[in-house]
């Protein structure tokens, strides 16, 4: 299922929903994929390597050893602080989303296993509201880090996220400050935080906790940046330099440490926690062990 | 400084009224007849079109009194509350951001670091401070200062006034987005009281970037928010023209932030904004930052790092049935 020298391609303009139909297209070499087979591959093309979005549930499945997934706060449900009414009301908002995405929050979090490794895990799934970070999605988001605190292990963010969510207005922004000081309890207790940044990751999301990784992993072809590339070109008046807030680009630029295709990510989480986890508990365990044997 | 004043679009009654006082003032010099009479009765119709203005503003006229041209920005309040304000310049790293400014200064006899977004107030300095809008410099640049704050263990006083951190392509290939989250986690963390007032625009992210701080002061008129009016317009209402509606809808005034616990106090302004009486908002603002100072001074850091802990932990509205806590 791996691939040699895939060509990745940044998508801007398509909402990323899962693809309908038996057949899907892959926008980067044209080809057409069974939709199955591409579900098997955990919605990566297998020939281009192009990566359509994935859902919070399937990405867990096939990210933690099996079995070993427990959700926390499923029951954090996002609430109308504000009374906000744009088009529509939120409140018949948050309804479409639940029933779109099936899912009761834009992040799904929990304990799981990786290779064996106990961390605590948050994905974000950019069905709901467009992966934005509400009071709700922060609380669960915060809570995953103060468990992994609480239970000395490494904690894991996938990012996917439009930005801070407009209808909880200021509370949103603020979710931004309580993530990222949570994240400095995780630091100050020496454990690890691995950031996965996935397309898009933008806005609020990208200016707190998604750029506060120990390591940052960007999966191909990701759109990541503080500002939309439209906001920019209509401030700065100027054209953008290709792939322009890509993955690639940053790697590029030095923010995000590696580029991994999602089907290689299990993989490689075990490796770098193996390093910056794994030796730091056994040293912790091995003087209790000295005096027995 | 009454005609400059009334720049606002909301403020054309009291613009017209002042022209008419003007020109009656005018003639009555020119003539040499008596007017005071008919002058008088303009000066009332004025102070009741002031009452009647400024009482009943709008959300989205008090965003535009939080970015009147003439409203003091950073620089005004260091002059007329602090002493002895030594600019300390660079991130030293890559620039000097002036849009993000800081400094030692002595505060009532005491040193403390301020660290501020500093607006331009002519077309040259506009510029040159960015309109406010720091990039990723600015904010490596208040980290340094702030680490340096802790160092010496100076209280921190920040002042918010920005549209936002500025989207630029320069901005992002140096990864304003690390830099805004870099501080929203170390500010958490600092061993020192720190106090932020927004005094002006607070924009989103931009904002915050210098405002995880144990108090969260505001000025009246000043607004604090996750996105700007027009922006939310544009994106919600497909209309940038519906701000008006978009800033009621964000809630994003002083004393709605006071009731959802995201700022302190609410410090009052002068009837129709600070810049009608910079001077009386200065000793407000002096008033509050001496009272919430002298309340972080008996913490010690452990305690100053928990109340700044979970001020903003509790900050968000969510459901859970008590029953799965």
């Amino acid at each position: 299922m791996h691939f040699d020298k895939p060509t990745y391609s940044v998508r801007r303009t398509k909402k990323k929903n899962i693809p309908e139909g038996l057949w899907v297209k892959c926008p980067s070499s044209g080809e057409s994929v069974f939709k199955k087979e591409l579900e098997a591959n955990q919605m990566v093309v297998p020939k281009s390597g192009y990566h359509f979005s994935i859902g919070a549930r399937e990405r867990i499945a096939f990210l933690v050893d099996p079995d070993s997934f427990q959700e926390t706060d499923a029951k954090v449900r996002s609430a109308d602080p504000l009374g906000f009414v744009d088009a529509q009301p939120y409140t018949t908002r948050l309804k479409r989303y639940e029933k779109d995405s099936g899912l009761p929050e834009a992040v799904i979090c929990g304990i799981g296993r990786i290779h064996g490794i106990e961390v605590t895990l948050a994905v974000m799934d950019f069905r709901f509201c467009g992966g934005t970070l509400g009071s709700a999605t922060g609380e669960k988001i915060t809570r995953a880090i103060e468990l992994a605190v609480a239970l000395k292990a490494p904690c894991i963010i996938y990012s996917t996220s439009g930005g801070a969510r407009m209808q909880e207005g200021i509370l949103s922004l603020m979710q931004m400050a309580k993530t990222s000081a949570a994240l400095g309890r995780l630091a100050a207790a020496g454990l690890p935080f691995i950031s996965v940044l996935t397309n898009p990751t933008t806005g609020g999301v990208s200016a707190s906790y998604a750029t506060l990784g120990d390591v940052i992993i960007a999966e191909p072809g990701a759109l990541i940046g503080f500002a939309g590339p439209r906001v920019i070109k209509e401030t700065t008046k100027q054209t953008l330099p290709a792939g322009f807030q890509s993955a690639e680009f940053l790697l590029k630029h030095g923010l995000v440490d590696q580029i991994v295709s999602r089907l290689e990510q299990r993989d490689r989480l075990r490796d770098i926690l193996s390093a910056l986890h794994l030796r730091k508990k056994q040293e912790a365990v091995q003087p209790q062990l000295a005096p027995s044997s | 400084m009454e005609k400059t004043t009334y720049v606002l679009e909301f403020e054309k009654p009291l613009r017209e009224l002042t022209r008419n006082l003007d020109e009656l003032r005018q003639q009555s010099l020119e003539t040499n007849v008596n007017l005071s009479e008919q002058i008088s009765a303009i000066e009332k119709k004025i102070e009741a079109a002031k009452r009647e203005i400024y009482s009943n503003l709008t959300p989205w006229q008090r965003v535009q009194i939080a970015r009147h041209p003439r409203r003091p920005y950073a620089l005004d309040y260091i002059g007329m509350i602090f002493e002895g304000f030594q600019e300390l310049h660079g991130d030293r790293q890559f620039n000097d951001d002036r849009a993000l400014i800081g400094g030692t200064a002595f505060f009532g006899g005491e040193a403390v670091m301020i660290i501020a977004q500093q607006k331009g107030r002519e077309t040259k300095e506009k510029i040159s401070r960015n309109f406010g809008m720091p990039q990723p410099e600015g904010y490596r640049k208040a980290l340094r200062l702030a680490r340096m704050a802790e160092k010496f263990h100076l209280p921190l006083i920040t002042f918010i006034d920005t549209p936002g951190a500025y989207p630029g392509i320069g901005s992002e290939e140096r990864h304003v987005s690390e830099a805004i989250a870099v501080n929203l986690r170390e500010f958490a963390m600092l061993r020192v009281p720190s106090i932020s007032v927004v005094i002006g625009e607070g924009g989103s992210g931009g904002a915050l970037g210098i405002g995880v701080t144990n108090r969260v002061l505001i000025f009246e008129n000043s607004y604090y928010s996750v996105i700007s009016p027009e922006g939310c317009a544009a994106i919600l209402w497909k209309d940038a023209a519906a701000a008006s509606k978009a800033a009621s809808a964000l809630k994003l005034n002083a004393e709605t932030l006071e009731s959802l616990g995201v700022v302190d106090e609410v410090i009052a302004e002068p009837f129709g904004g600070a810049h009608h009486n910079p001077s009386q908002a200065a000793e407000a603002l002096r008033y509050s930052l001496q009272k919430h100072l002298n309340d972080l001074r008996g913490l010690d850091d452990e305690s100053l790092l928990s109340a700044r802990y979970d001020r903003f932990r509790k900050l968000g509205v969510y459901d859970e049935p008590v029953a799965a806590r």
